[in-house]
Parts: structure tokens; sequence; C-alpha cells
């Protein structure tokens, strides 16, 4: 029997019983959807489709229609591939490192954040598939087949090709990770189902769950070992996805401290993007019991910790760059803070930076109004990040003759939109057929920590 | 017996022994299969034949559906001698348009020229081309040429028209009615005799010689002056101090592209030889010409006359000869030193002079003639035969035309309705002429007024000769079967004068053989010395000098120069100039023309108002990004709405505007591009002059229009790892002036393994790598940039536009910074600001000193594109070249985001094949597609190029080489940038071949395999990155007194 010290607070309030859990989660699946739901879903395909049309564009006409050049070969797309690479880590750190840590107050947000670490890695790999001026050959070039075309190879010294295998070992580990706890909910679902096709799909989707003790056993066994080949994934991730930056010769770019620097970052937009759909979850779902003030001001104290990270990275660069005598890496962050995108460093700084640092208060880390707007302040600082060090290093780099602005097209844009629509679109597709919250888990600390223990009955 | 075998039946009918069974019982298949029997009583088919119909169907459609991409390749019956497929062919021959000439070499392959290069026989062009030069191959394959003769609008026969224009010939003829043939200077004494038999046949007519930038003037002064209407040959390889006053003789004026090579040869310095020409230029706008200058003093051109006769003045004084009585300009700078600097070198000076005022030109020649520079720097006995236009003449021929007194007119290759200021009365008259012809081969703006449009072959086409300097003939030879029924204008001609012979080739061989066969005696045979004469395209023979008599000074000069000119004149100025790649317009619809980066401002596709830093404060107009001020100008009674853009280094009070665009007709790509200046030029002073003094006003209005730049940022930000620059005293002083080390400080360690490998206590930066380094056993290509000799006229960039299939992207891409250019030339200014100003540095100097450098993939040894590629597409190769494998690019970009010099150039859409660039004639129809070099591939969408080292020449240069079992040898083998350059800026070569000059150049030494550059100029760009490129550059010297640094 677990000791929990009394002063912590309970993590599911309401004096929820174990009925009460199933029958609050599961009713969301059972029932119709909700107006609310609806009109979720109506938006969000029109963005989708609105993003549809301007990839089948990209497709068709050429990387043209995006507003790069000679100069700034890459801006929205890689900016895009970061930030939902950066979104997509805060998933399996609360899934995977928190279980090993043995927090329990992941256990009423991991299932969505997991589902929004697959949807947003999806997001993210759809970037460096778009940006490819050749994607029809370069989705399995990019490969290390064996093929028919001589003695043709990857390159293993190009950072591209690390990613390759970084995003989908994470997007694998993940979605098996996502899957396997799934499981069991599923399995309750199954047979609550009362129409033969829920049934049938849930009964599937279940892979035979038994509930025995033995299958429990495993479940947990597997659960764990997930959880170890998950951590270093977290950390591996987007360490790779900076050496694409950080292995290169450009002043801004060529930086020793982007591995820390962007796994800081990718935990702290991640979370941030947690909140805003537990947030939302919590109140169109009503699920105020099992996301509280509680989990709400822990994760505000995660966004504190990585943003002041973040910022004291961004110092350290600009220090660096100044120590390091190099004219060249001088002139890339003098400019970033007072060149012709002083606006884009300065929306960064302040969203970064300075906006986290209102949670040291408490009235505005537990007021769900000011979390909620602070997590989406943050996801926009954390997409200026990517844009700052991407469109500001490459559009005045070494040779002054070269220098050149880069201005997005609607093109930009609508990609953009695409990987949000397909985002908010999958998210609520999981969000109305998936159980979000997990079931089983989350049982197992109703008695330890839920407000009121009840006996059985 | 029988009992007791086991009887084994395969079915019931052999236990019964049915009579039917037993019928067939030996037969494979019972029944009889219908195999080879025609049995028309079933229709319904059998298995086999429906097996059989579906084989063939299944081959016929899939036959079907691989229709052979190749339809027109039809092998040779008879191969034509000497044309072996995939082996180019060359021809020498003569580019003569409008009135420009360059002794070329054509390259063909498989029977279509694709590229033209510098003749280096020719004494006059020596060797370079220009970019208009380069360009024209183009103009042949242009699918709005016109296709045979047409009368009225409509086509006709050449018999018809033939017949119906001697019948008019005569009737005007005999009526005394005038004719007159409307053309640019005639450089060809061959076509010059057919006209002026054809002045014989019809007495009334006469031959009018128009250009469109009239050097009139000096043939009046020198008439003046030395008693010939004659342009002398200016040696400037003989000059060590050159004054130009508004001379662009390394652009368009005159003979540029040999003037650019001499002038090279004056601006080259090593450590053996410290010494250079030393360039003033006082001029209004920023030329090409003066950015080269050491001394560059913008004045206004209303005070350029008594600045020359201040210098006059100077050098009379020192002369002892008599000083002209002229209002003094005030402070000139450095005009004083200029004189001194001009007496000093007496006999080894030069004075030019860009105006055509004949009283300014008499004083210039007054100026050459106290220096004594006759008989050395210029030389009257082997004159200059461009520019023959007569101003006079085309003026009274314009009144005539107006007056309704010309019966014909003959505009021969020749558009004054466009090209002259009164293009409009011209083309208001046409009408009023009972003949009018233009043998323009597209309908340009005068051809789409006459009644008969009888088109010229094109150049590459024709046969023809040249005679740019008496006794320096050059030979036209067609390198292509005319594509069209167009015919020479010389055969026209012998038609209309019902001349016995008149294929023109026939009259070209019998002319040589009358005249020039004789002039010689080393060949006995005339065969023999046609041959040699159009194998080497030039033929050089003793024409007997002209005798011009001694100089001569003239009266009423100085009262001339003070009518004139002033000291001050308030008002704004306005100058027309030509650009270096569109020049007169001539070749405007040229889209490799167009989109060429003008080498001063770095735009395309525009014409604009350049207006000095000065007067644009004043005014409170600057450009926003692509956004540049519009203003509208009024001068000579004409407002038009222009573009604005501030032009640094100009002269205050001025306002520069480009001749040759607004052209209305000359085809898709130039039509409509830019506006019109021809008819704002003037002639209110007495000679056609491209300068307006009076009545010229320019207001700014709130519109804003987006001009394309190829580079918008415009100081070099004083970047020394970019630059590196010296003073000639410095570098006198120490050879390594300028030079900018990247030594690093280091750890201890690497301290103490370094030794003595130290500058200052510091480690250079190159001994420092993580790299192991190439092997090049075999060769070792670089490129030498001598940044002293390059002067940006950008005759690389199209030479390699052309060699290598460069995609033209037209002005949106350009505004998008897409332009496609594998070498562009970075041209920087200076700017006044402290190195620790980075705001300040933005901004570039009044007079800013320029720097030209052409910058190009720099073959890195340790490239970082190569890294980053993930699927390997761009690799090292065992020369030294960073190659480029378009096949297997999948275009991630990531390659020009890592590339330090940003030179790779990404496929944003399909440029080829495609509505949306049909500006891109190249790649856009059948005929423009001509022009492609078979060699190399036009690039898809979507995947990466940039420059290779023209690697199809270094592999075509190494086959020969083995074919004959030898090493390829120095200069064998070289690339379209470098081959074109007129100023010898560019050397390629082999780094492991110690002969090579390169390596001369450079003094390479070979230290345990690792190659020592001993040439203090040279330097390679961002050091201290360490990729370690295989293109090099010197240090640029500039021959300026310390003293006047800041001046």
């Amino acid at each position: 029997m677990e000791v929990v010290s009394t002063v912590r607070p309970p993590l599911v309030t309401g004096g929820k019983t174990a009925s009460d859990v199933t029958n609050d989660i599961c009713r969301q699946v059972e029932g119709k959807p909700s107006k609310s739901w609806l009109m979720g879903m109506a938006i969000s395909l029109t963005v989708l489709a609105i993003g549809l049309y301007a990839t089948i564009v990209l497709l068709w006409e050429g990387i043209g229609v995006w507003g790069l050049n000679k100069t700034v070969g890459w801006a929205w797309d890689i900016t895009n591939f970061v930030w939902w690479v950066g979104i997509g880590h805060a998933g399996t750190l609360i899934s995977a490192i928190l279980l090993l840590f043995r927090q329990k107050w992941r256990m009423s947000i991991n299932r969505a954040a997991e589902a929004m670490t697959i949807f947003a890695v999806i997001c993210a790999m759809m970037f460096p598939g778009f940006h490819m001026g050749r994607l029809w050959l370069g989705f399995y070039w990019a490969l290390p087949l064996p093929n028919t075309f001589g003695s043709l190879w990857v390159n293993f010294n190009s950072p591209l090709l690390w990613d390759v295998f970084a995003i989908s070992t994470y997007f694998t580990v993940s979605a098996v990770f996502w899957y396997i706890g799934l499981i069991p909910d599923f399995a309750t679902i199954r047979d609550r189902a009362r129409n033969k096709i829920s049934k049938l799909i849930y009964g599937a989707l279940s892979f035979g769950w038994d509930g025995a003790a033995k299958t429990w056993s495993r479940y947990e066994s597997v659960a764990l070992i997930l959880a170890g080949l998950a951590t270093p994934l977290v950390l591996s991730v987007h360490t790779i996805v900076s050496f694409d930056f950080a292995t290169s010769v450009i002043p801004g770019w060529h930086t020793t401290i982007f591995p820390p620097y962007f796994v800081a970052g990718a935990i702290f937009s991640g979370f941030a993007m947690v909140m805003t759909l537990m947030l939302v979850a919590r109140h169109v779902m009503n699920l105020k019991d099992y996301i509280t003030i509680y989990h709400i001001e822990l994760m505000n104290i995660i966004i504190i910790i990585t943003g002041s990270i973040v910022g004291v990275a961004y110092l350290t660069e600009l220090f660096i760059s100044w120590y390091s005598g190099v004219p060249a890496e001088q002139y890339a962050f003098l400019n970033r803070a007072t060149g012709p995108y002083w606006w884009a460093y300065w929306i960064m700084m302040t969203c970064n930076v300075i906006s986290p640092q209102l949670f040291w208060i408490r009235k505005i880390r537990t007021s769900i109004v000011a979390s909620f707007i602070l997590s989406i302040v943050v996801n926009i600082g954390m997409w200026f990040e990517r844009f700052v060090i991407i469109v500001t290093s490459l559009h005045r780099d070494y040779l002054p003759s070269s220098w050149a602005m880069f201005y997005p097209t609607f093109y930009d844009v609508g990609e953009y939109l695409f990987s949000l629509g397909f985002f908010f679109t999958s998210f609520l597709l999981f969000a109305k057929f998936f159980p979000v919250v997990n079931m089983a888990e989350v049982k197992s600390i109703i008695k330890s920590t839920g407000s009121t223990i009840k006996t059985s009955k | 017996m029988e009992e007791n075998i086991k009887r084994y039946w395969n079915g019931l009918e052999q236990l019964k022994n049915d009579p039917e069974y037993v019928k067939y019982a030996d037969k494979e298949f019972p029944q009889e299969l219908p195999v080879g029997k025609e049995d028309s009583a079933s229709p319904s088919s059998s298995r086999r034949d429906f097996l059989k119909m579906m084989g063939f169907s299944v081959a016929a459609a899939s036959l079907a559906a691989c229709e052979a991409p190749v339809r027109k390749a039809i092998p040779y019956l008879n191969k034509p001698v000497n044309l072996e497929p995939g082996v180019p062919n060359y021809y020498a021959s003569t580019y003569s348009v409008g009135g420009d000439y360059c002794s070329i070499v054509v390259k063909t392959r498989e029977g279509r020229p694709i590229k033209i290069q510098g003749n280096k026989l020719s004494h006059f062009s020596k060797g370079g081309t220009s970019a208009q030069v380069e360009a024209s191959v183009l103009s042949l394959y242009d699918k709005e040429r016109i296709t045979g003769p047409i009368l009225d609008g409509e086509k006709a026969e050449w018999e018809v028209v033939d017949a119906e224009i001697i019948k008019e010939l005569k009737t005007i003829a005999d009526q005394n009615g005038q004719i007159r043939i409307v053309s640019h200077s005639v450089l060809s004494p061959t076509t010059q005799d057919i006209i002026d038999k054809f002045l014989e046949k019809y007495p009334s007519s006469k031959h009018i010689v128009y250009d469109t930038d009239s050097m009139h003037g000096m043939r009046v002064a020198n008439k003046n002056n030395f008693g010939l209407s004659l342009i002398p040959a200016y040696n400037f390889n003989k000059a060590d101090v050159i004054i130009s006053f508004d001379a662009d003789f390394l652009g368009n004026w005159l003979n540029a592209v040999g003037y650019s090579r001499d002038y090279a040869k004056t601006r080259k310095v090593n450590k053996e030889h410290r010494k250079m020409s030393r360039h003033y230029q006082y001029e209004s706008l920023m030329s090409l010409t003066g950015s080269n200058a050491d001394y560059r003093i913008p004045v206004k051109p209303s005070k350029q006359g008594i600045i020359i006769a201040k210098l006059y003045n100077l050098i009379a004084s020192k002369a002892g000869q008599n000083t002209l009585n002229v209002a003094d300009p005030g402070e000139v700078k450095f005009l004083t030193k200029a004189a001194d600097q001009l007496w000093s070198s007496r006999g080894k000076s030069l004075v030019v002079a860009g105006s055509n005022d004949p009283d300014v030109q008499m004083l210039v020649n007054g100026i050459n003639a106290m220096l004594g520079n006759y008989g050395s720097t210029i030389d009257l006995s082997n004159p200059v035969n461009l520019k023959q236009g007569n101003d006079e003449a085309m003026d009274a021929f314009v009144k005539e035309l107006t007056e309704g007194k010309i019966g014909g007119v003959i505009f021969y290759n020749a558009n004054p309705v466009y090209n002259h200021p009164k293009g409009s009365e011209i083309a208001d008259s046409i009408s009023k002429t009972s003949l009018s012809i233009s043998t323009s081969g597209v309908k340009d703006e005068t051809a789409s007024l006459v009644k008969y449009i009888l088109p010229d072959h094109h150049y590459l086409e024709s046969w023809n000769d040249a005679e740019p300097v008496p006794g320096q003939l050059s030979l036209a030879q067609p390198s292509i079967t005319p594509l069209f029924d167009t015919r020479q204008v010389q055969k026209s001609l012998l038609t209309w004068m019902e001349e016995e012979i008149t294929d023109y080739y026939q009259y070209l061989n019998n002319t040589w053989e009358r005249k020039y066969f004789p002039t010689q005696q080393k060949i006995s045979e005339f065969q023999t010395f046609w041959d040699q004469s159009l194998h080497d395209g030039v033929y050089d023979y003793d024409a007997g000098t002209i005798s011009a008599g001694d100089y001569l000074p003239v009266e009423g000069v100085a009262q001339g120069i003070g009518r004139k000119y002033s000291a001050s004149n308030d008002g704004l100025e306005l100058v027309l100039y030509t650009k270096i790649g569109i020049g007169n317009g001539t070749q405007a619809n040229n889209p490799w023309l167009q989109e060429m980066p003008d080498p001063i401002t770095k735009t395309t596709w525009d014409n604009y108002l350049t207006v000095p830093q000065a007067l644009a404060r004043e005014l409170g107009i600057g450009a926003d990004g692509n956004e540049f001020p519009v203003a509208t100008l009024s001068a000579r009674g004409m407002t038009m709405k222009v573009p604005v853009l501030i032009q640094p280094g100009q002269a205050r009070g001025t306002l520069g505007l480009a001749l040759g665009y607004g052209r209305k007709n000359a085809g898709i790509v130039a039509n409509n591009l830019g506006i019109d200046a021809y008819p704002l030029m003037d002639n209110s002073r007495g000679f056609w002059s491209n300068v307006i003094l009076e009545g010229v006003n320019m207001e700014p209005l709130s519109e804003t229009y987006r001009i394309a730049q190829t580079q918008t940022h415009h100081t070099y930000m004083g970047r020394t790892n970019v630059i590196q620059e010296a003073y000639l005293e410095e570098y006198q002083a120490d050879p390594a002036a300028g030079r900018h080390y990247a030594n690093i400080a280091a750890s201890m360690d690497l301290d103490r393994k370094m030794g003595d490998g130290k500058v200052d206590g510091k480690i250079d930066a190159k001994k420092i790598t993580l790299w192991k380094g190439h092997d090049y056993n075999n060769h070792h290509w670089g490129l030498m940039v001598d940044m002293n000799s390059c002067i940006g006229c950008s005759a690389c960039t199209i030479s390699c536009q052309v060699e290598n299939n460069v995609p033209v992207v037209g002005k949106e891409e350009v505004l998008n910074r897409r332009d496609m250019h594998w070498i562009r030339i970075d041209r920087y200014y200076s700017s006044d600001a402290p190195v620790n100003d980075p705001v300040g540095l933005e901004e570039a100097a009044e007079n800013p000193e320029i720097t030209h450098q052409p910058m190009m993939c720099q073959h890195c040894n340790n490239a970082p594109c190569e890294t980053v590629c993930p699927v390997a597409a761009t690799t090292h190769s065992t020369e030294g070249l960073n190659q480029m494998t378009y096949n297997r690019c999948v275009g991630t970009r990531y390659c020009a985001n890592n590339c330090p010099y940003k030179v790779r150039r990404f496929n944003w859409f399909k440029y080829h094949d495609n509505d949306q660039f049909s500006m891109n004639t190249s790649m856009h129809n059948d005929l423009g597609k001509m022009v492609l070099n078979p060699d190399v591939v036009v690039r898809s969408r979507g995947v990466m190029e940039k420059c290779s080292f023209c690697v199809q020449r270094i592999q075509y240069g190494k086959l020969e080489a083995k074919l004959e079992g030898r090493r390829p040898g120095d200069g064998e083998i070289n690339v379209a940038c470098a081959e074109s350059c007129p100023s010898e800026a560019l050397v390629f070569g082999d780094l492991n071949d110690p002969e090579s000059r390169i390596n001369k150049m450079m003094k390479v030494k070979d230290d345990n395999g690792n190659k020592v550059i001993q040439e203090d100029r040279i330097y390679t760009v961002l050091e201290e990155i360490g990729v370690r490129p295989n293109v090099f550059y010197t240090t640029k010297i500039r021959n300026k007194d310390l003293e006047d640094k800041n001046a």
C-alpha cells in the first residue's frame, strides 16, 4: 500500500468512484456528438480543406508557390516542422518520463497528450515531405533501401537523414505506446457497447483483452519497457532535429548549444499545447474532476522551468556570439534583434521568456483563463523562435550581396493551415471515438488520491 | 487368367467398350480441336483464339502505349563531311549588329550554332566578347522572326516583290524622285561597294548613316583639327594615365571589348610588376567605366565643357601655349593632380570624352596634342570605322521625309522609328513615300509601317565581310542554312540593280579575289587564301597609312564652350545613357539580356530614373524593399511617369535614364518594358546630345513601382573576409597589403602542436581542420579571379547562361529573388561608416569606391553542401569539382542553405515548356530550343543546380587528349566564363600542372602534396570557415594616393 502525503491535494476530485470514471469517460464515446464537437469539427474541416487546396497547388506547381528564394531556402516549411516536432514531445515526456518518475498526476492527461503527440508528429512529418522539390522520388530515396540504381545509397553524413530515422523511430514508439495504453479502455467500451457495430469495432481494437491478472501484469511490463525505450527518444529526437542547424556553417545555426536548448523548447511548447487542448477538453467534456487545478498548476510549473531554460539559452547565444569574436556570428545575432525581422525576435522574446515568468504568480498559475491564454502565447512564441532561427540566420549570412528578405505567400500559410486542420480534425475524432482519459490508470489512483475514499459496494 | 489381373479403366465408356469411345481411344483429346479449321458455322471463338486475341491486343496496346518519343530523328544517309554527331564544329565569323562589331568563333553542334566565342586572332576585339555578342545567338532562333517577304502585311513571293520594287525604283528614278537607304554604320566594304553601286544606278538616291549613340561630334572635331572626318584608334594599353570625361570606354563606347582587354593589361599587378595605370573619370552618372576608375569625380554635364577647358588651360600653361578664355568651373577635385600627372606622362597618357559636342572633342584633341599622345596612345593612321553616322545628313533626311520629298526609302536593318529622336516624325511620314522597304528580320517599329518587309538573314546565316579598321578585315560565314525564306540585303540590292551576279557569296568572293588577294604574297592560290581567311575569320593587310594632317587649333572653341556650358546651373539635368546589356535596344527582345543584371544597379527587366542620393534625401524619397518611388519626369515638353532608383556616385542635380527600353514592336519579351527615352534626345545646342540641360523637372508621386534587382544589399559591410583591397602605395610597400588572414587564438595544446606556424601568436585557421582532405592524382581544377582586371561587364554571366542552358525566369521571379545565373557579379559600394557601425555600413557612400566580384560555385574542397545532402546528390569529384547530380536531387534545398556563398540555384518551377515562363524563349518553343547546348541537360522542376566548372568541357577536353594519347594541355580546356572574359580576369586551369597559367600566376609550390600559394595577393573568400575553395581571388589594388583615401 502506497503512502501518500496528506498535504498533497487529491488528483481526482468530486468523490468519483471507479464506475463514475467509466461512466464519465465512456459517455463521450457512446453518446451522440455534442454541438460544440460538431462545430469544432466543421471549423477544422474548413481549415483542412483550405490547406488541402494549398497543398494540391504546391504539389502541382512546385515549391515556387511559396515565398522562398535563392537565399532563404527554408522558412515556414521547416519552421512548422520543428514546431510540430516540438509539440510532439509533451506526450512521450508525460507518459514515459513521468511514468518512470511515478508522477501520478500524469494519469488523467497522458492519453490526450499522447494522442496529441502522434498527430503532431504526423503533422511534423508532412513538412520534410512537402518541402522537397521532388517528393515523388524523395519519399523513398531518403530511405536506405536496396535499389537497382547502381551503388546509390543515402548519405549518412546528412542530418536530414538522421531526422528520418529519429522521427520515424519516435513516431513508431509513441504510436505503439499509445495504442497499448488504449487496449484496456477499448475493452471497457466494448463490454459496455449496445450495438453490434460498436461491439465489433471496439472488440477488434481491444485485441481480445480479457482483463485477467496475467494480462494486466503483461500490460504493465510492456508499458514500462516502452517507457524505458521512449525516454531517450524524448531527448534524442529534438537533439537530432537541432543538428539540422547545429552542424551547418551558417552563422546563427552553427551553435553547440542547440541540442539542450531545442529539447527544453520542445517540452516547453509541448506542454503549452497539452494545456491548450486539455483546457478545452476539460470544459467541453466536463472533465473538471479529472483535470484539476492542481494538474494545471503542475503543468504551468513545467512551463516556467522549461521557459526559463529557453530564456537562458537565448541569452547564452547572445553572449557567445559576442564572445566568439567572429564578425559574421556577431552580426547574425545583432541582425536578429535589430534587423528587418526585429519584430519576430521580440515576439519570440516576449512570448517565450517574459510571459511564462507570469506563472511565478500563483493566481495566474491557477487561473484557467490565464493558463489558456498563456499556453497559446507560448506556442506563438515557439513558432517564432524557429522562424527567427531559420529565416533571420539565412536571410543575411556571409555575403552581403546575397542578403534577401523572405515574404510568405498564401501557400506558405496554406500549408500551415493544412497541418493545423489535420491536427484538430484528428484530435476531434480522437476525442469523440477514443477514451480521452486513461480510465484504467485513473481508477488505480482513485483510492489513493481520490477526494473521498469509499469502500466498494 | 484374365480373372487374376486387376483391370483399370478410366471411364465407364472404356469398361463398356463403347464404339464411340473406341473410335477416339488412341487420340489424346476425344474431340477434334478446332485448330486450323475454318469453321464459319461456329461463330463462338475457342479458348486458344481467345488467348491469341488477348495476346495480340495486349501486345498491340502496349506497343501503342510506348510510342517512341523520338519523332524527328532522321539518320544521315550520307554523312556530311566533318560532321560527327556529338562533336562540335567551329566557324570563325563576324558579329556586326546595329553598327557594333566583334570578331567571333561560332560553335555549332549537329549544324546548329549554339555558342559564340571571341576570336583570339582578331587585333580589334582581341578575343573577348560582350554580353550582347554572347546573347545574339538566341535572336537567330527567335520565333517572332519574319519567315519571308511581306507586302502590305501579307506574305509574298520574292520574285513578285522584286519585280514590283524594280519597277517602282525605276519610276521614282525617272521622275528624279529621291531614294534613300537608311542604315547604321556599314562596316562591310563589300556591302558598301554594293550600296555605292546602287547609288550610281539610281543617281537620285543617297545613303544615310546614323548611329543611336552618335559620335558625329568627334568626326567633326577631327575634321576641323586634322582635316579628316575620322575616329582614331585608342591604345589604352599604352596609357599610364587615363582621363575620361563621360566616355564609357569599358561599356558601350566604340570598341569596348577591345579596350577592356587593353585597359586590363595596364591594371594587372604582381610582386614583380607593382605598377599600374591611373584612371580618372569625370562623369555625371555612374558608368561601368567610372566604377573601375581610381579617381571618380561626379560632375554635372553642364559643367563638363568648362572643366575640360580648365584642364586644357592647365596643360597649356605647362606646355607654354595660349590658354583659352573660359569661365572658371570653380573647385574641381583632382584636376590639378590629373594635369600634373598627364604632363609627366606625356606621350603615355590619354584623354577621352564621350560628348557628341564637336567643341568638347576639339578641346580634348588639343589636350592630347599638347601631351604628344598622337602617334602613341592615339593613332590617327588606323582610324576606327565604327560610328560613321552623320547627324546632319540624318536630320536632313527626316526633314525631306516629312516634307514628302522622298520617293523611296530602304531601311537597311535600321529602326529609326524607335531609335531616332525624331522617330515619331519618321513614323508619320513613311506613308508619304511611294516605296518603303525594311529589311528587318523582325516586325519592329519601323518595319510594321513600311510597304515591303524583306527580311535579311540573321548574321549567323549570312556571308559578309567587315573592316572595323582599314587593313583589318574579317569575314562572316553562315554557320547554318537560313532557317526561313529570308534573303540577304546585299542580294536584294544586286537584284534591284539588275546585276548579272546577284549571289552575294559570289560577289564577295570576287571582290576579295580582286581587292584583297593581291595585297599579300604568301599564298599564291586564291582558293587557299580564301579558305585561310575564312578559317581565321580575320585577314590583316597593309591598307596604306592614312595621312592625317598635324593638329590644327580651331578658333572659336572657347566661345562655343562658354556658350554651351556654365559653372552653375541650378536646374536638374537629364542624362540619357545605354545599359551594358540592352544597349541601344536593338536586341531588347533577347530575354538573356533583359534578365542580365545591370553591372551597376543590378536591376533587370526595366529602365528607371537614376537620382543621386542628395536629391533623394532632399525630396524625401527612398526605396522600401522592392518598392521604388515613382515620379513624373518632364523634359523637352514631354512628361512621363518613371520609377526612381537612387544611385550612389551620381553627380548632384542630375537624373539618368536608360535608352533601349519602351519598345512597342520588339516581340513578346521586350514589348512595353520600361520607358522609351529616345524622344528626349536633345539637339538644342546644335548637336544631338544625350544630355538635356534645361527644363528638366521631376515630381515625386505617391505611387510605388517594383523594380527587380538581383542584389538588394549594396555594401560589403566592411567584411574583409569577402573583399580584400589595398592602395597601390601600400601594395608597393607590402605585396600582402590588404590581405585579411583568418588567424585565430587557439588552445595551448593546439598551440604547441602548431609550433612555428603562428602569426602574432595566432594560428592560421586554414591549418586547423577536421577534414582528411582529398587526393587529386590526376587533375585539380581551379579558377583564379583577378579583381584588378574584372570590370564587371557581365559577359561571363551570359556566356555561362548560353553554355549551361540556364533558364530565364522573368521579372516576377527576379523580384522573388530567384534568378538562376550560375555566375553573378557582386557589386559592392564602399561606405563612409566606421566598421563597427553595422547600421551605417548599410548605406553606401555618396561617391563610393566600387568592387566587382564574380561569384560562382567555389568548388570547395571541404564543401558544406556535400555533407548535408540526404541522398548524396552533390558529391566531390577526384578532380576537385563539386558535382551536382540532377537526377538524384530530391530538392531539400539544404545544400543551398548551407552554402556560405549562396551560389546554388533551385528550380522553383518547371521553367521549360511552361506558358508561365513564355519569356524563357530558349526553352519554350521548338525554334528557341535549338540554341540549347546538347551536352548539358535542361533541369527539371524541383532540383538544385549550380556552376559545374563547365564539366562537359572538361570531359570533352580530356577525351580529345585521350584519343590522341596525351594529356590535355593548359588552355585547351576552358570554362565558358573565362573564355568570354574581355579583360582576362578569369583564369581557369589545372593546379596539378606546374606549367599551367593559373599555377604560374598564383605561384603554386608543391610542399609534400600540399599546394602552397606564394602569390601574396591570392585569397579565398571566407577563409576562416575552412571550406577551402578552388576559386581564388586577388586583392583589389586601387591606384589612388593614400592622401586621397577619403576624398
